[in-house]
Order: structure tokens, then C-alpha cells, then sequence
């Protein structure tokens, strides 16, 4: 990637960021944490990767994406409007009474969410079963599953990743937020997950493992699995819970954060002047 | 139209019924896919990979993803259709039926096969006297029992046409024929089988036979009876219910299934709501687990043949 793209990707990765903390201080509390460490793939995604059509969200030759782990729903939210699926003020109504942005994603609700997710474990599935129909139909889409590190305690990841892995659904692009943390507090702690990539690649897909703030190398990494054939393909993120924004990066509890404090507010509102900075 | 069939021998394997619609609608439909979860065998879905090896897949031992790829194959337009036992297919998958399949708006055909007292030697764990219960409380969810193989064929190649989640129980074996083969249904409707001026028995499934046997002997003793075959359970004929429940003194249901959340609490509802004061006999299974033993056998320990129905409605 040239510098000129790089940068604007970052721009578009500093947009989602500033975008999903505004839509969850607006509703008071939310999944900040989660959001802003797939902030950076999203970029990649919506910024390079991913084939779409904004006016046309059910074009049959779309990239599609499963978020299976559904509570960065506002990330995602702020990713499709900067790319033109819905107008920004719709992220401002995240979260109220008959709203299109659920907290979790409704494929009923909001343009470009390919797939309804929430309860955990259950999206591997969906793209699972997505990218069995599109290979049938010869379609060559590619399928983005994100799946939270916190999640793989769900078993049903690991049903959907046998299937993946027997089929060699190499258009399903398996890719591992490793946030290090969940809801309880690390998850060393709750339940050790030992390393991702070596079980990914004990369960027959060709891992990689990058830095998840790291566009090129994010890129690159979804570059080399496109490349891949007859054989599933996994790319683990090396990410932080709260990725970008210190103050959140830092906060021991960071899965849910409520807006509730002075302290909250004031760093928030410095951490934004920043990433405005950043952008411009 | 329905019609009675002229006799009540025991009819082709449902599971054969099943694997001869599916085959047609297969032909007949190239977006129908069939998935089974390591039990393709004891379907015979197997079969289906013959005719069309593309549009046959056994995702192994791992139903939960059965039912999320069926999603996921609905996503891209897919029409699919999953097998498990009974209980594998509704309470072991309850949330991904619920949010994968319903509330994401998708198409999920499912059998349930050996429901109840037809699992048979695989005994209470696989057994399902649930599974009506917990798949009534989805919204939206079609839910049938097959009382023939007659009628199944009907089903399957009816769920073959509709969007939404559908879900058909029956036995895998033969059951005692019901209906006549050129007969046709409508989902959601009740099929009334007798009619009678005193009591209203409403059945689903293999039990409709009982059914029927039960009202010929009150009506040898000069008790005239409706039947009907309440082969949807969901959604509920409620006409016809209120229809004929006008003057009958008493109404009996009859079902392989617990007597809590399946078709009996479904007729309570209806009587309850209505402000109907007409007593209900709830004939099923009452709080317990089920056990090993030929289906026969516990048939017969769970009170569910056509002599321990009348002995348990005399006293009406």
C-alpha cells in the first residue's frame, strides 16, 4: 500500500473510532472496548478489501461480513455510514426505542449487515453456511467472519471451524479479534484460551497472526489468504481491548463503559480532540 | 381435500416418506438442500446424495452449526431442510432456532424424528416430550406432527415452498395409515376426521389412530364423538376449536408429547380465553422422564394406548 492509502485509511479507522465513542456516549453506556479494537480492520475492510455497493446492499456480488461477536455493533454502524450505506445521523439514534442501530446488528434493520448476531458463537455458523451457498452458486464473494477471543469460549465457534476447516471454505475469511480480554476481566483469567493461532492451525487453517493496529500488515495478511487455496484461512489480530484510545486501553473494565462520570467525560472528550488531530 | 383411508395397516416408513418428498421437491426445486448432523444413516438422507451429491451435507455431530449453516444456506437463498432426533433438533439448538433461524428471518425446515415414545431402545435421552413445548413459544415458528405417511409427504413438500422456520415431528417408522393418497391439507388447519354431538377429541401425530379408535368405541356404546387430527399445532385452528366445541359436554386431548406446552395447554388456551367452562382431559405425559424399551412398551408405561385412553375418560 502506498502512503497516500495508508493514511486514508487511517482516517477512516480514526472515523469509526470518534463515530462508535460518540454513539455510545450519546445512548450513556456501551461495548467500547470490543468497537475500537476492530476499528482498524474495519478500515482495511471498508477502506480496501471489501467489495459493496452501498446503494445497492443486497447486490448478489457483495463481500458479505459476519460480526459474530455482535456487541461492536456501533464500530460496524460507523464503518458502513462512512461508506455511504446510511447518512451519520442515523449513529446518533444507536441504542433508542426503534432505532435501525440495534446494539447488536439486525440484518432487518440496517443496510449492509449481512447477518443478525448477539448470541455468541452462533455467527461462525452463519458464515459458515453463507460461504457453503455462495460456493454452490459459483459466486466468488468472499465472507469476513469476525469472531471476538472472548467468544471462542462459546463451543459452537469451534463446531462452525471443523466445518470451515473439513470444506476448506477458503472465501470464508476467519478473522480473530485477540482483545486479550472479556467481559469479567482477562481471558488468561476466566477461561485460559492458550494460543489462538496454534489451535486455529491444529484445526487445519492457515493462520497468520499481525498486529491488529497495524493496516498494512492487516492487509497484507488478507491479501496472503486470498491466495491461499484448498485450505481454510485464519488471521489472528493482536489487538488491545479499547484499541487507540488510551484512556479506554487502560481502563480495567472496559468491555461496557458507562459515561457516567466527570472523569469519563473530560478524558473522552481529550481522547476525541486527539483523534480529530490524527485525522487531520 | 382429505379423505379416510379404507384401512389402518401400518403404512411406508415416514423416514422413506420423508427421503421420497425430499427427493421429488429436490428435483423439482435445485435451491433445496438437505442437512443431516452424523445421522444420515438412521435417515437414510444418505439417499439424497445420489440424486444430488452437491445439495446432500452431514456437517458431522454438531447440531448447533447444523442449524446456523442451514441460516447461513437460507442467506444466499437456499431453501434447506436439517435432520436430527427430535430432542438434537429443538432443545439442544433452542437459541440458534430462535435467533439464527426465526429472528433473523430465516428459512429452517427441520424433522424431529423419533419423537416421544418412538425413541424407542435409544431411551430418555433421546427422548423428546418437549419439543412442541419449547418451539410454541417462538413466534412465528410453524410446528406439525405427522399422523400418517400420507400426510408427512404432504408436509415436506409443503415446508418445501414457504419461508420461515417449519418444523414437522414423526416417528421414523411405519404408523398406521390415516388418510386416503390423493388427500391434501392446509397448514394451520385442523382436519375434522368424525363428528359427534357429545365429546371433542383433538389429537396429532401416530396418536390419531388411537384417536379414532377411542371415538368407534364410544360410539359402539352410543357416544357420538368429534375427531380431529390437529396436525399443526402452531399456529392453532382456534376456528374450528370454538366451531365445534358449541354443546359438547367434555373435550380429550392426545398427544405423544407432555401434557405441559404442547397441544393440550395450546386447546386450554383456547377454552381459557374463550370463557369456555368446558371440562379438558389432557391425555400425554405428565412430568416425567422418558426410558428405555421398544416403543410398544412405553406406549403402553406412559398410559398412551387406545384401552388406557378410555379407561383414563370413562368417568366422563
Amino acid at each position: 500500500m502506498d502512503k497516500e492509502r495508508i493514511m486514508e485509511l487511517e482516517e477512516l479507522a480514526a472515523k469509526i473510532r470518534i463515530n462508535s465513542i460518540e454513539a455510545i456516549r450519546k445512548v450513556g453506556a456501551g461495548h467500547i472496548g470490543g468497537s475500537l479494537s476492530i476499528a482498524d480492520l474495519l478500515a482495511v475492510l471498508y477502506g480496501k478489501q471489501m467489495i459493496y455497493d452501498p446503494k445497492n446492499p443486497q447486490w448478489e456480488k457483495r463481500d458479505r461480513l459476519v460480526l459474530s461477536k455482535g456487541h461492536a455493533g456501533p464500530a460496524w454502524y460507523s464503518a458502513l455510514s462512512a461508506v455511504g450505506f446510511f447518512p451519520e445521523e442515523w449513529l446518533w439514534t444507536l441504542n433508542e426505542g426503534g432505532t435501525n442501530l440495534p446494539s447488536h446488528p439486525d440484518r432487518k434493520k440496517t443496510p449492509g449487515v449481512d447477518a443478525t448476531t448477539g448470541s455468541l458463537g452462533q455467527g461462525t455458523s452463519l458464515a459458515a453456511g453463507i460461504a457453503t451457498g455462495l460456493k454452490m452458486q459459483g459466486n466468488e464473494s468472499y465472507v469476513y467472519l469476525i469472531v471476538g477471543d472472548g467468544e471462542l469460549n462459546e463451543g459452537q465457534c469451534w463446531e462452525a471451524f471443523q466445518y470451515i476447516a473439513h470444506f476448506k471454505l477458503n472465501h470464508c475469511i476467519v478473522i480473530i479479534d485477540e482483545n486479550k480480554k472479556q467481559l469479567d476481566g482477562t481471558t488468561q483469567d476466566i477461561l485460559n484460551p492458550f494460543d489462538i493461532a496454534e489451535k486455529m492451525r491444529a484445526f487445519g487453517f492457515a493462520t497468520q497472526k499481525v498486529k491488529g493496529n497495524d493496516l498494512s500488515a492487516i492487509d497484507q495478511a488478507i491479501e496472503n489468504g486470498k491466495n491461499i487455496e484448498d485450505q481454510a484461512v485464519c488471521i489472528v489480530l493482536d489487538t488491545i481491548k479499547g484499541q487507540g484510545v488510551r484512556f479506554f486501553e487502560e481502563m480495567t473494565a472496559n468491555h461496557s463503559v458507562k459515561f457516567d462520570s466527570e472523569a469519563v467525560q473530560e478524558a473522552t472528550d481529550k481522547a476525541l480532540v486527539e483523534l480529530r488531530k490524527g485525522r487531520a | 381435500m382429505f379423505t379416510l383411508a379404507d384401512n389402518r395397516e401400518i403404512g411406508k416408513e415416514l423416514r422413506a416418506t420423508v427421503v421420497d418428498a425430499l427427493k421429488d421437491a429436490m428435483a423439482a426445486d435445485e435451491k433445496i438442500v438437505a442437512l443431516d448432523a452424523d445421522l444420515g444413516g438412521a435417515s437414510k438422507w444418505t439417499d439424497l446424495a445420489k440424486d444430488a451429491p452437491d445439495r446432500f451435507i452431514n456437517v458431522g455431530i454438531a447440531e448447533a452449526n447444523m442449524v446456523g449453516v442451514a441460516a447461513g444456506l437460507s442467506l444466499t437463498g437456499y431453501t434447506p431442510f436439517i435432520h436430527t432426533f427430535g430432542p438434537f433438533a429443538t432443545r439442544r439448538v433452542l437459541d440458534q432456532i430462535y435467533l439464527s433461524g426465526a429472528y433473523g428471518d430465516n428459512t429452517i425446515n427441520i424433522y424431529g424424528s423419533d419423537p416421544g415414545f418412538a425413541a424407542g431402545h435409544n431411551g430418555g435421552t433421546h427422548t423428546t416430550w418437549e419439543d412442541i413445548a419449547l418451539l410454541r413459544s417462538i413466534p412465528e415458528v410453524v410446528i406439525c406432527d405427522a399422523a400418517d405417511e400420507v400426510q408427512m409427504d404432504w408436509i415436506i413438500k409443503e415446508f418445501a415452498k414457504l419461508k420461515g422456520v417449519h418444523y414437522v415431528r414423526g416417528t421414523r417408522k411405519g404408523v398406521k395409515n390415516i388418510y386416503a393418497s390423493d388427500s391434501t391439507f392446509e397448514l394451520g388447519k385442523g382436519n375434522l376426521l368424525r363428528t359427534g354431538q357429545e365429546y371433542m377429541i383433538v389429537a396429532t401425530g401416530q396418536l390419531v389412530s388411537e384417536a379414532l379408535e377411542v371415538a368407534e368405541r364410544l360410539e359402539a356404546r352410543g357416544v357420538s364423538v368429534d375427531v380431529i387430527d390437529m396436525f399443526t399445532i402452531k399456529p392453532l385452528d382456534k376456528e374450528l376449536l370454538l366451531e365445534r366445541l358449541i354443546g359438547k359436554k367434555s373435550v380429550i386431548t392426545i398427544e405423544n408429547h407432555s401434557i405441559t406446552g404442547g397441544l393440550g395447554s395450546a386447546v386450554a388456551e383456547v377454552l381459557a380465553d374463550n370463557g369456555l367452562a368446558v371440562p379438558l382431559t389432557r391425555i400425554g405425559v405428565d412430568e416425567r422422564f422418558g426410558q428405555v424399551g421398544t416403543p410398544d412398551f412405553l406406549q403402553e408405561e406412559f398410559g398412551l394406548t387406545t384401552k388406557q385412553i378410555l379407561e383414563q375418560i370413562k368417568s366422563l
